[in-house]
């Protein structure tokens, strides 16, 4: 029987265990999965970042020519689809990926190979709808890509096509990791740790996989109805044959609105670890911070309208999204006034993460704030597609979601790579981030009032815009120093940064009892939880005390490796204590890779059916012939 | 013996068949089980396979997926501004021509009898694979010997799957022989996306029967795959309650 006190002569690569490239290519290591997704999105957010200068430099001042107008139009859907799908909502992924697992006391996540296929889709979907910028050939109709407009009438380059099969993909990718993690938060739990202790991240992240388990359908829907309206002639958005102009705006948005919970939910959650860690307390009212959390969900499938104030739905209609819109700001309001009560009377440790936590509440309030002078249909009227928009939604995805993950990143960095972040580097890149932010978007608010509409590409002067744009894009153009901070500072912790134990911050939750990085099975012995501050209560009891232990849950599992909660210190090979691990693989990058040129094979009918047709037969046969070598072969190879 | 946890609840059957893939394993030196087969006994929350849960988050996923499908449909009711129409006659005032309601109920009625038929025989397939091991009584007829073969439900259910399949592929003809395609009007466009969507989730359903029946005849379906079964099933099951959604709003219900 193999135990920790095994012999650790075993060599820890004597097993034919990939090297190198490969071992990223076939990997269904859910922390080695999280890695790539991290690094991924981080291109990614730097990408759309530099889309977003190109666009502040252009309206710096009136009628410039640094680009067209079609460039122009190109560059803000690119920039609010990279920031949405390429950028946020796998940076979350990332975490979900690297901490879900380890917040749970599970060795991976409940289905480790659809994991990778997962990670896969999303590299391939995100360069299949980036590529074309580099030809000027890129999606050009907003991120909301509103139908007709987006019809082939109206746009009837590939742009759009690109966007359509695009955004398609993405949601393969989002919905297979939902399934996957949803199933991981309900079936994987540690012994003991029933719902009421899972970490704030994961309880959040469990929200988020529902948000996208039910509003990615919706937009799966809008778009083949988009795809065959531009594909194959049919009817859908096309009025002439009466079809309703807002069909499209509500699908779009009954997806849409859930799914800026899905980019904010997880970043409430990061910052819900960051706060009690930092302030040395546990988190103020976690029963109240998990149900808002669910309401917030609930509600957020009932606020769609609310993007569509402009559009004449009536009295009725107007007042019943005004009322829910308001509505959401309670549960919001708590966990605002939650994490504040967290800090209150804290030891509070100004770390670079707990700088950008603080910076989250704050930035996030003045968004919600601004949200909520739009949840009121006329007060929205003067507001609808001008800059002030801008302004509302940058701050609460900026100064909410990035933020967060922003804090998310400096708090878990020494997990990741068991080394610290440098915290002076850390706190340059907060301050000028927070700055930046606040010169770019701030002034927003104004030029928007004072009438400016979003995605004009230039405009004429005197007309009360001028200095606000200049600030704006002086605090575009800073915002890419204090980035270029952070990525320095990313890049040289890794190898140069102070070493970290493996509790960096003293932390509370189990992903901090085990040695960072985590050796690949996560825990030797899966601690059987009894509270939810488990670490806390062997090192920190007295901060505990006041939360509520028990033996709920903590049924007897009949395997000899779970023990009573623990701190494990030393590292080993799987194979040494012999836990059998899934393994390598390389098929679901494969099957991705022949789903994406499947997709690609489609758009290239309209314009080369030969190629259309080898696209789809070659992308189709990959697909296929690689699922059925991956279903037909057991995840585990049998010792 | 009846697996059970430390706490005396009984572990379901399908937590210890073989095709649960370990997935929180623990235990790498378990007893060695039947038939040959290395058994984990892997503790799971709920004591349910991960896959369990997974499909049913997917049928969730699902649902919303055809309340799109077949809400669009209903707000575009009786929107198209030329015909062929589903449940009236339609007059071409350019040629004059009459078109009949396109619909045609009886076929349709039939064949969903054929779809509902295929779950019943989904529900005898899934029992006579997890009852495989289970000797037949002395003097057993006919008719036990046909309960218990898993490859005469799989085939009819199969094959049911098939003749829906045949029947809407028929129908489709039969339109698009009317003047009805999906380019015509509003109606053509919802129509043949959302049962065309329907009918894709019937063609991939056989064609996953398809492989149990293979593996059937490979190497016989016994207790220890019932999970693959199961949840094959309830796939098939979810399909055949949107079709009986799709055929109240689409077909019983005239304009």
């Amino acid at each position: 029987m193999a135990t920790v006190a095994a012999s650790p002569t075993y060599a820890s690569h004597a097993t034919g265990e990939k090297e190198g490239i490969m071992a990223w290519l076939t990997t269904t290591d859910h922390k080695k999965i999280g890695t790539l997704y991290l690094h991924t999105s981080l291109f990614f957010f730097i990408f759309g970042g530099l889309e977003a200068v190109l666009m502040r430099w252009q309206l710096m001042k009136p009628n410039m020519t640094v680009v067209t107008a079609d460039q122009f139009n190109q560059l803000f859907t690119m920039h609010g689809t990279t920031m949405v799908f390429l950028a946020i909502m796998p940076l979350s992924a990332a975490f979900f990926n690297y901490l879900i697992p380890l917040q749970l006391g599970a060795r991976d996540v409940a289905f480790p190979r659809l994991n990778a296929f997962s990670y896969w889709v999303y590299l391939f979907g995100g360069l299949f709808i980036t590529i074309p910028i580099f030809g000027w050939m890129a999606p050009n109709g907003g991120w909301f890509a509103y139908a007709p407009l987006s019809g082939r009438t109206y746009s009837p380059g590939i742009n759009m096509d690109f966007w359509v099969l695009g955004i398609q993909i993405l949601g393969v990718s989002s919905l297979a990791a939902a399934f996957n993690f949803a199933t991981t938060v309900i079936n994987l739990r540690a012994p003991g740790m029933n719902l009421m202790r899972m970490p704030m991240f994961t309880w959040m992240s469990f929200v988020t996989q529902f948000l996208i388990i039910l509003a990615f359908p919706v937009i799966t829907i809008a778009l083949v109805f988009l795809q065959f309206d531009r594909f194959f002639g049919t009817n859908f958005y096309q009025v002439s044959a009466g079809a309703d102009p807002l069909l499209w705006q509500h699908l779009f948005w009954v997806f849409g609105h859930p799914e800026v919970y899905i980019l904010i939910l997880p970043a409430f959650g990061l910052v819900s670890e960051v706060l009690p860690t930092n302030s040395k307390k546990p988190l103020f009212g976690y029963p109240v911070m998990a149900y808002s959390g669910i309401l917030i969900g609930f509600l957020g499938f009932g606020v769609w309208a609310h993007h569509m104030f402009a559009v004449g739905m009536g009295p009725i209609g107007d007042t019943v999204f005004s009322l829910t819109t308001m509505l959401i700001a309670i549960p919001t309001g708590v966990k605002i006034f939650n994490w504040i009560f967290t800090m209150w009377g804290g030891s509070i440790r100004f770390t670079a993460a707990m700088k950008f936590a603080i910076g989250l509440i704050a930035l996030f309030t003045i968004g919600g704030i601004s949200g909520i002078s739009h949840s009121s249909p006329p007060s929205d009227l003067q507001q609808t597609d001008t800059y002030y928009i801008v302004a509302h939604f940058h701050y609460v995805l900026f100064g909410g979601a990035i933020m967060g993950i922003f804090s998310g990143i400096y708090h878990y960095f020494p997990k990741m790579y068991g080394r610290y972040m440098n915290e002076t580097l850390g706190t340059w890149h907060f301050w000028l981030n927070f700055i930046a932010m606040n010169l770019t978007f701030f002034p927003m608010h104004f030029s928007g009032m004072l009438g400016m509409p979003r995605r004009i590409y230039t405009y004429d002067a005197n007309q009360g815009w001028d200095t606000f744009n200049m600030i704006s894009t002086a605090g575009a153009f800073l915002l890419m120093p204090a980035t270029l901070i952070f990525i320095y500072n990313f890049f040289s912790s890794k190898k140069g940064g102070e070493p970290a134990p493996p509790n960096a911050w003293d932390a509370a939750t189990l992903e901090w009892s085990i040695p960072s990085p985590p050796p690949e099975y996560n825990f030797a012995k899966i601690p059987v939880v009894h509270s939810r501050y488990p670490l806390w209560d062997l090192t920190h009891p007295e901060r505990t005390k006041d939360v509520p232990h028990t033996d709920a849950g903590m049924v007897h599992t009949g395997e000899h490796d779970v023990v009573d909660m623990h701190i494990e210190t030393e590292t080993f090979t799987a194979k040494q204590l012999g836990i059998p691990m899934p393994s390598a693989t390389i098929k679901p990058f494969w099957t991705a890779l022949g789903m994406v040129i499947m997709f690609t094979g489609l758009l290239m009918m309209p314009h080369n059916k030969t190629a259309g047709y080898a696209g789809i037969g070659v992308g189709a046969a990959m697909l296929v012939g690689f699922l059925y070598a991956w279903l037909t072969t057991p995840l585990e190879e049998h010792h | 013996m009846r697996a059970a946890d430390s706490a005396g609840r009984p572990i379901p059957s399908s937590v210890l068949s073989l095709g649960a893939q370990p997935l929180v394993s623990a235990n790498a030196h378990a007893a060695p089980a039947h038939g040959g087969h290395e058994e984990h006994h892997h503790y799971t929350t709920t004591g349910l396979d991960s896959r369990k849960i997974a499909i049913w988050a997917f049928i969730g996923s699902e649902c919303m997926l055809f309340a799109s499908l077949i809400s669009t449909y209903l707000i575009y009711k009786g929107r198209s501004i030329v015909g062929p129409f589903p449940h009236t006659a339609w007059t071409n005032p350019q040629t004059g021509q009459v078109m009949k309601p396109i619909l045609n109920i009886p076929v349709t009625s039939a064949s969903t009898f054929v779809l509902l038929m295929s779950s019943l025989a989904m529900v005898l397939a899934l029992a006579a694979v997890e009852n495989k091991d289970k000797p037949l009584p002395a003097g057993a007829g006919l008719g036990d010997r046909m309960l218990a073969s898993s490859k005469l439900w799989l085939w009819a259910t199969c094959l049911l799957g098939a003749g829906f399949l045949a029947f809407q592929a028929y129908e489709f003809t039969s339109f698009v022989h009317e003047g009805l395609t999906i380019k015509t009007n509003l109606f053509g466009s919802t129509f043949f996306t959302l049962t065309g969507f329907h009918g894709a989730h019937v063609t991939a359903g056989v064609i996953w029967l398809g492989t149990l029946l293979a593996i059937d005849y490979k190497r016989g379906l016994g207790p220890k795959d019932a999970l693959n079964v199961d949840i094959a099933a309830l796939y098939w099951h979810f399909v055949d309650v949107v079709w009986i959604a799709i055929f109240t709003l689409l077909y019983l219900i005239p304009d």
